[in-house]
């Protein structure tokens, strides 16, 4: 009898046990998976984004990368933060030439977009490609004294002391402690999200839209040898990253000032060599030029029209150099601008 | 959808190839490497080299190369027999960036000896369809529209010094000859077949190609740069003349 009773209480608990799990799931500790959104227009066209196995997108993962990026606590007189340079309305980038770091002080280079990053094949960043990874990239800035100007010890100590960021990371990393890898990796997370691919031209590659008349024959010059020549180094409809994310000599000097890749790897033959910037967003993100010299769409234009400089390193591409460029007609110019706005995507200017 | 395909057609030759061991044990299937190797007239050319003038081409102008990518396709090994085993596939090469210089095929290959090894510049035209591979169209190596859609075959850059004295930009890019001057698009194909010879994979599962740059500019046709050093993908007929100088370019090459 007390061996039936004994049964019938196990039983019972184990319905009661099955009951509890289906009502109450296990709670399941660590961050939540967040796979990175395809755009349909890449997905149909172009190889995945690269995602590192070492730091996979998450929900609580991408909330902090955000937090961080646009809260100066990283700097070391907490004014600046990542947004300060790479603000959303410019599509991550910067309306000045030069950004203005703590103090006041300027770099030399014009601040980059940020989109599409995870599409760098390549995974070279910087205008001049000194970085990596997107987690290397973002390490830079914190100690970058014309930047935020801190050193990464106190910038975790600033994290640590602060009364959301020690859980803010504990959700995110599922593990007790800040350090300085985590927050690159936090905000590299965030960038990653940064993708825009709703311009009018992807709009017209999903089939929802027209070119106007303008937009097309200023895409033909951009795709014509025998005028713009763009298409070489800044990609073509079947790739709408609109960069080739390699580095070029475009003829903006005949002496350099600034060596570009050249410094980083120490090869002559690299000098004046910068990143081909994405020719989308152009709408929101002047001045251009990894010197940010230009202040116009036009100015670049005209640039690689007839303002072309010969140097020992011009790229091979850049044609007709001893007439400063290809001289494309005013209505081409007209054309090729009206089609690169076609490449803007006013959304990602209200990214969340 | 194209890509995905492709490798389905190379999983059913993977199957024949299955087939094909068991009925022989002699002739197992292996792992096939092929190698590019680059030389300027017998100089071997290397990273090194490029960025610098420092080759004489046929027509005594002194020139550098500082681009070197081009794409092959269907490597074919032909036996005495008359039959052929194709391997549906494509390849790039990109001696700049010092990548694909190494190109394990992507399907073992009974061993025998081959009385030719085979493969073509570029993509015949059932293969060069527009946009239709994702790592090609990541790496920007279409051909626009205007120009007939499809992949590049080749694209070689550097500097020359030009009838002025002047270091000058060429672009030599190999595409399918595109004629847009009438109403409608005339096309000649430029693809290849490059006959390599006789292979005899049980000596070597290695096969060495060596491409000599020189020939690009000399064979049948004498190359001038200060004529045809830019703008040839719309110049119809200086496409054909690449092709017809490209016969000569490619050979047997395992130097190692």
């Amino acid at each position: 009898m007390n061996l039936c009773r004994k049964h019938i209480v196990f039983a019972v608990s184990v319905i009661l046990f099955a009951v509890a799990c289906e009502t109450e799931p296990l709670v399941v500790s660590g961050p939540t998976p967040l796979p990175l959104e395809v755009p349909l227009v890449f997905e149909e066209r172009i190889l995945p984004p690269i995602l590192p196995v070492d730091n996979r997108q998450t929900v609580e993962g991408i909330a902090l990368g955000r937090k961080l990026f646009f809260d100066p606590i990283l700097s070391a007189d907490k004014t600046v933060a990542c947004a300060s340079c790479h603000s959303t309305q410019n599509a991550f980038t910067d309306n000045t030439q030069f950004s203005d770091g703590i103090n006041g002080s300027f770099g030399n280079r014009n601040s980059m977009p940020l989109f599409n990053l995870a599409w760098n094949y390549d995974e070279r960043f910087f205008w001049d490609g000194a970085a990596n990874s997107l987690e290397e990239q973002a390490f830079e800035p914190v100690t970058n004294p014309n930047e935020m100007g801190n050193t990464w010890s106190a910038a975790v100590a600033a994290l640590q002391q602060d009364m959301e960021y020690p859980q803010l990371f504990l959700d995110a990393f599922g593990e007790e402690g800040i350090d300085s890898l985590k927050v690159v990796k936090a905000l590299s997370q965030y960038e990653r999200t940064l993708v825009s691919a709703n311009s009018r031209f992807d709009r017209f590659l999903l089939g929802e839209l027209e070119l106007t008349e303008q937009e097309q024959n200023g895409l033909n010059v951009f795709l014509m040898e025998t005028k713009g020549d763009c298409f070489h180094c800044h990609g073509n409809p079947n790739n709408p990253l609109w960069t080739d994310n390699l580095f070029h000599n475009n003829g903006l000097d005949a002496a350099f000032s600034d060596l570009g890749l050249g410094a980083v790897t120490g090869d002559p033959n690299d000098n004046g060599k910068f990143r081909s910037p994405s020719l989308r967003n152009l709408a929101f993100t002047a001045p251009y030029m990894h010197d940010g010299r230009f202040a116009t769409l036009d100015e670049v234009i005209d640039h690689y029209s007839e303002g072309l400089q010969d140097s020992e390193t011009i790229d091979p591409l850049m044609k007709s150099v001893s007439m400063g460029g290809v001289r494309l007609s005013q209505k081409d110019k007209d054309d090729l601008k009206a089609f690169l706005l076609s490449l803007s995507d006013e959304r990602f200017t209200t990214f969340p | 959808m194209k890509k995905m395909n492709f490798w389905v057609i190379g999983l059913f030759g993977m199957l024949f190839f299955g087939c094909s061991e068991e009925a022989s044990q002699t002739n197992a299937p292996v792992p096939v490497t092929l190698t590019f190797n680059h030389n300027w007239d017998g100089e071997s050319i290397t990273g090194d080299d490029l960025n610098t003038l420092k080759f004489a081409n046929a027509n005594g102008q002194l020139m550098s190369v500082e681009l070197l990518r081009y794409l092959i396709s269907d490597v074919t090994f032909e036996r005495a027999d008359g039959q052929s085993i194709t391997l549906d596939g494509y390849h790039l090469i990109d001696v700049t960036r010092d990548t694909g210089l190494s190109f394990s095929l992507p399907q073992e290959v009974p061993v025998e000896n081959y009385s030719n090894v085979s493969f073509t510049f570029g993509f015949d035209n059932e293969d060069n369809v527009d946009g239709a591979y994702l790592d090609l169209n990541s790496v920007s190596w279409n051909v626009p529209m205007m120009l007939g859609g499809g992949y590049h075959f080749m694209q070689l850059e550097g500097k020359f010094i030009d009838a002025s004295d002047t270091e000058t930009g060429y672009q030599y890019h190999a595409i399918r000859a595109v004629d847009n001057a009438g109403e409608t698009q005339r096309f000649q194909d430029t693809f290849f077949t490059v006959n390599l010879g006789p292979v005899d994979l049980s000596q070597n599962t290695t096969i060495g190609i060596g491409m000599n740059v020189a020939e690009w500019f000399k064979n049948p046709n004498l190359w001038d740069l200060n004529v045809l050093g830019s703008r040839l993908m719309p110049n119809f007929n200086a496409q054909v003349m690449i092709y017809e100088n490209g016969q000569s370019v490619f050979a047997l090459d395992n130097t190692p």
